[in-house]
């Protein structure tokens, strides 16, 4: 008898706790794939936009965490969920780990991924959880500025000059393969939907694409017409980019155990 | 990088929080308006410094000549009757 409650108790967590991470490792490789444009970007001011963009992910990652490490309640802090997981336990989505390539690829990722993140963090504030609905409702506010910078560069690159229009189009159809993982809803997703926890993400597609494609046609850029799309991130089957970016994320911590700022 | 040469110059003005009105921060490039209010927010306001931006190019300022400054603003070094000093200021009255 305990030991059924035990074991219900641990089950409903560990849903929970895969939710979380989820959520958060987007916002955490994208935060991170931003950051390594850091004294990179093509303007000073463009450098700094992506770069609070980043920080802004990183600070929901921390709330993410926090809770999670709470909810695996075996004294995990937010450190050892960010730093030293392994590959196949990240569970973001192929679109946000792929690499900067050029200013293009990084403004059509983020066009891509923010829109989702908006419609999402709507949703989510909505949620029966209490602590999600608030990190929801202090990220929202981010989000929609980053919706907002994404979408503007979008639109000035597409109706810009004929290289911009073709850097930027190409960016957009080389990364659309990877915007219908989005909408995937995986086991642990599912069972917090029941509990009105989670967001039913499949919900979210026909208003994503509708969104997306009113800009691209403002942009004079067209939405690529693909059947087959590319999913495995958020099962924790990754691109071959994932190694890469753990290698730098992780560095520090499995040289330097326990190393703090 | 060719494009970000022909950007032009702006200049940010923030009113902070507790400020009664918009002081000069600084300048930037940007292509037009709308861009030079964004870069101003990410470069300038970052920090929390801000509740409101201004942003002007800064072709449309028009500048008094260092070379002038003798005639423009010498002639008022010595009149000290044209400050309000010799006004009391009600306890009421702040922000003078």
């Amino acid at each position: 008898m305990f030991n059924t409650i035990v074991e219900k108790y641990i089950m409903k967590n560990e849903d929970l706790y895969h939710y979380l991470l989820e959520i958060a490792d987007n916002s955490l490789i994208l935060g991170q794939r931003l950051g390594e444009l850091t004294g990179h970007g093509p303007s000073l001011e463009t450098d700094i936009a992506c770069t609070n963009i980043s920080l802004d992910l990183f600070g929901q990652v921390r709330s993410y965490f926090q809770y999670a490490g709470k909810i695996a309640g075996d004294g995990r802090t937010e450190d050892d969920i960010a730093m030293l997981r392994k590959e196949r336990e990240y569970k973001n989505v192929l679109l946000v780990e792929q690499p900067n390539t050029d200013f293009a690829y990084t403004i059509a990722r983020q066009f891509l991924f923010d829109v989702y993140h908006l419609l999402f963090l709507t949703e989510l504030e909505k949620s029966k959880d209490l602590n999600l609905s608030a990190i929801a409702k202090k990220s929202i506010k981010e989000v929609r500025y980053h919706t907002r910078f994404s979408t503007d560069w979008v639109k000035r690159l597409g109706d810009g000059t004929e290289e911009s229009h073709s850097k930027i189009q190409k960016a957009i159809n080389d990364l659309w393969p990877y915007t219908n993982e989005l909408f995937q809803v995986t086991e642990p997703c599912q069972a917090m939907i029941k509990k009105g926890v989670a967001v039913d993400v499949s919900q979210l597609k026909t208003n994503y694409y509708q969104k997306i494609e009113a800009v691209l046609n403002e942009a004079t850029l067209k939405a690529p017409d693909l059947k087959y799309f590319q999913k495995g991130g958020k099962t924790g089957i990754h691109t071959e980019h994932m190694g890469y970016i753990l290698s730098d994320l992780q560095y520090m911590q499995r040289t330097y155990p326990n190393m703090e700022w | 990088m060719a494009s970000k040469k022909s950007w032009p110059l702006w200049e940010v003005f923030v009113r902070s929080k507790n400020g009664l009105e918009h002081r000069h921060f600084g300048s930037l490039h940007a292509a037009d308006a709308e861009m030079a209010l964004e870069n101003a927010r990410d470069v300038y306001t970052r920090r929390n410094e801000g509740v409101s931006i201004w942003v002007v190019e800064s072709k449309h300022i028009t500048a008094s000549n260092p070379e002038h400054n003798g005639e423009l603003f010498e002639p008022a070094q010595d009149k000290v009757y044209r400050h309000p000093t010799f006004y009391e200021v009600p306890d009421d009255v702040k922000h003078m």
